[in-house]
């Protein structure tokens, strides 16, 4: 008995097991790692924690996260659809044009996030019944407070996207997905806060952002200059302010952060 | 870190809940024996696999999460050379807030790169040497697309990049760099023709994942240095 057999029979039951596994390659390598901490006796659990992690809450994490992020697009469809609909709101020509482009990646990613939940045999969330005027009521009168709201969905779409992507390591081809998804929700973000005569990237926690005080649940957190086990990035080299080290790392939020946001508009 | 690890299992795994293969799991995970064995031998046969012969002056990555946090070291190298010499000898070119813009930029891409080095320590490969003849810094235009250029394709490496990691952290630090090239390509694209921020999405809205292979032939005219990825994850 070997491996790769014992791979190729579960295929002939379920012809996914590479896509489960991401792939031959990081089975073994699962394996290599675990045996090389674990001892003898473990080798049965190491296996079965290589199996587990495709089969078992591998799945249920994606799909929660698939969810998650279903919700947050409805939102930013919702509010855009709702906002092109508005008479007088947006203004014609350049304004209009970026909304209707961003207002169309917005419906195409909820389509590619509903079939993809249902290909891993999931059910997509129907779309909440969104109320952007609770705490906004001139939101869709005042195109100000709609561009301030537009760029407040983005850049939590942004980092809620970011916040989920280590959820998805399990998945190589949601990974790969959300992370195009990703990338274009920080394309619509810089966008926005340029129509709003803003960086197009995130200084401090919010402080080149222009957004009420209601709204910096947005931006905390974004002022870390820690990465990656260094505690000061600005010490790296000679003329790298806290805003350049800031602007140079877009922070995660957690689903908490992003449910208490999005709580705002139900 | 660890809030963003997968978290223990609450329910009936899905997959298995077929009995055929639940059967075959179980029947599989209890062979101990066997099992050892071959772990032994996976183990020694190790990694990514091939270490493939290559050409000994070029600067070879590396394997696994090394190899790819060397992978995006070496395109930030390429970033940060590039919007220094913007910033050194075009800056005159631009109106007051592209040259801030230009700047910031410079700052971020350098900012990585040193993060990068830091990061990687003694693993870091070596500083690249670049070419940019191609590149005439006395016009707008040859910087502004050679800068979008620079930024989309590195939008669509860590795009690609992502799978190919294995530690959940580094993820997160990709996913950290990655929305801010993708906020500095819009920024480079309006500045470029104002409302194309995201033309580089396809009709679902998405953006290019591109793989290693692709991204360091397309940077290949810019960066004399040859680079190997015949060690990066596949």
């Amino acid at each position: 008995m070997n491996i790769f057999k014992i791979i190729e029979d579960i295929e002939k039951v379920d012809p996914e097991v590479y896509n489960r596994l991401d792939s031959r390659r990081n089975a073994f390598k699962g394996l290599g790692t675990i045996g090389k901490k674990a001892a003898m006796a473990a080798v049965p659990f190491a296996l079965a924690s290589v199996f587990q992690k495709a089969y078992g809450q591998g799945n249920n994490t994606v799909l929660e996260v698939l969810n998650f992020a279903l919700k947050l697009e409805y939102l930013e469809r919702n509010f855009y659809t709702q906002a092109l609909a508005s008479s007088g709101l947006i203004p014609e020509g350049a304004a209009r044009g970026a909304i209707q482009k961003i207002q169309m990646h917005e419906a195409a990613h909820v389509e590619i996030l509903k079939t993809t939940i249902q290909s891993l045999n999931g059910t997509p969330i129907s779309e909440p019944t969104f109320n952007f005027g609770k705490n906004f009521p001139d939101w869709n009168t005042n195109y100000q407070t709609f561009l301030t709201l537009a760029q407040a969905f983005e850049d939590t779409g942004v980092r809620a996207y970011k916040g989920q992507a280590a959820n998805l390591i399990s998945n190589d081809a949601v990974l790969t997905a959300a992370l195009q998804i990703h990338s274009v929700e920080a394309r619509h973000a810089a966008h926005i806060r340029r129509m709003r005569n803003n960086q197009g990237w995130i200084v401090g926690a919010g402080a080149n952002s222009n957004v009420p005080a209601g709204a910096q649940p947005v931006y905390a957190g974004e002022e870390n200059v820690a990465q990656g086990g260094i505690n000061d990035i600005t010490k790296l080299g000679a003329g790298y302010s806290a805003e350049i080290a800031s602007g140079a790392f877009d922070e995660p939020l957690t689903k908490e952060q992003v449910a208490a946001i999005v709580s705002l508009f139900e | 870190m660890e809030k963003l690890q997968d978290k223990p299992t609450e329910k009936e795994p899905g997959v298995l809940k077929a009995p055929m293969e639940r059967r075959m799991f179980m029947r599989y995970a209890g062979a101990t024996a066997a099992l050892t064995t071959l772990l032994f031998a996976t183990t020694s046969c190790d990694e990514d696999g091939d270490d493939m012969p290559m050409d000994p002056t070029a600067v070879d990555l590396g394997k696994g999460d090394t190899g790819i946090l060397n992978y995006a070291y070496a395109l930030e190298q390429l970033e940060a050379a590039f919007y220094a010499e913007v910033v050194a000898k075009s800056l005159g070119l631009f109106s007051q807030t592209e040259q801030q813009i230009m700047q910031d930029i410079k700052g971020h891409e350098g900012i990585h790169r040193d993060f990068l080095k830091a990061a990687l320590g003694t693993s870091a490969i070596r500083d690249l040497e670049v070419n940019f003849s191609s590149i005439n810094f006395n016009d707008k235009n040859s910087i502004l697309t050679t800068a979008r250029t620079f930024e989309d394709l590195g939008v669509a490496a860590y795009n690609g990049a992502g799978k190919l990691l294995e530690n959940a952290g580094f993820l997160t630090l990709a996913g950290k760099i990655v929305s801010v090239e993708a906020r500095h390509a819009a920024v480079i694209r309006d500045l470029i023709s104002n409302g194309t921020f995201s033309d580089s999405a396809n009709n679902q809205g998405l953006d290019p994942a591109m793989m290693p292979a692709d991204v360091l032939a397309a940077a290949a005219p810019f960066i004399k240095t040859k680079i190997s990825a015949n060690n990066l994850p596949k």
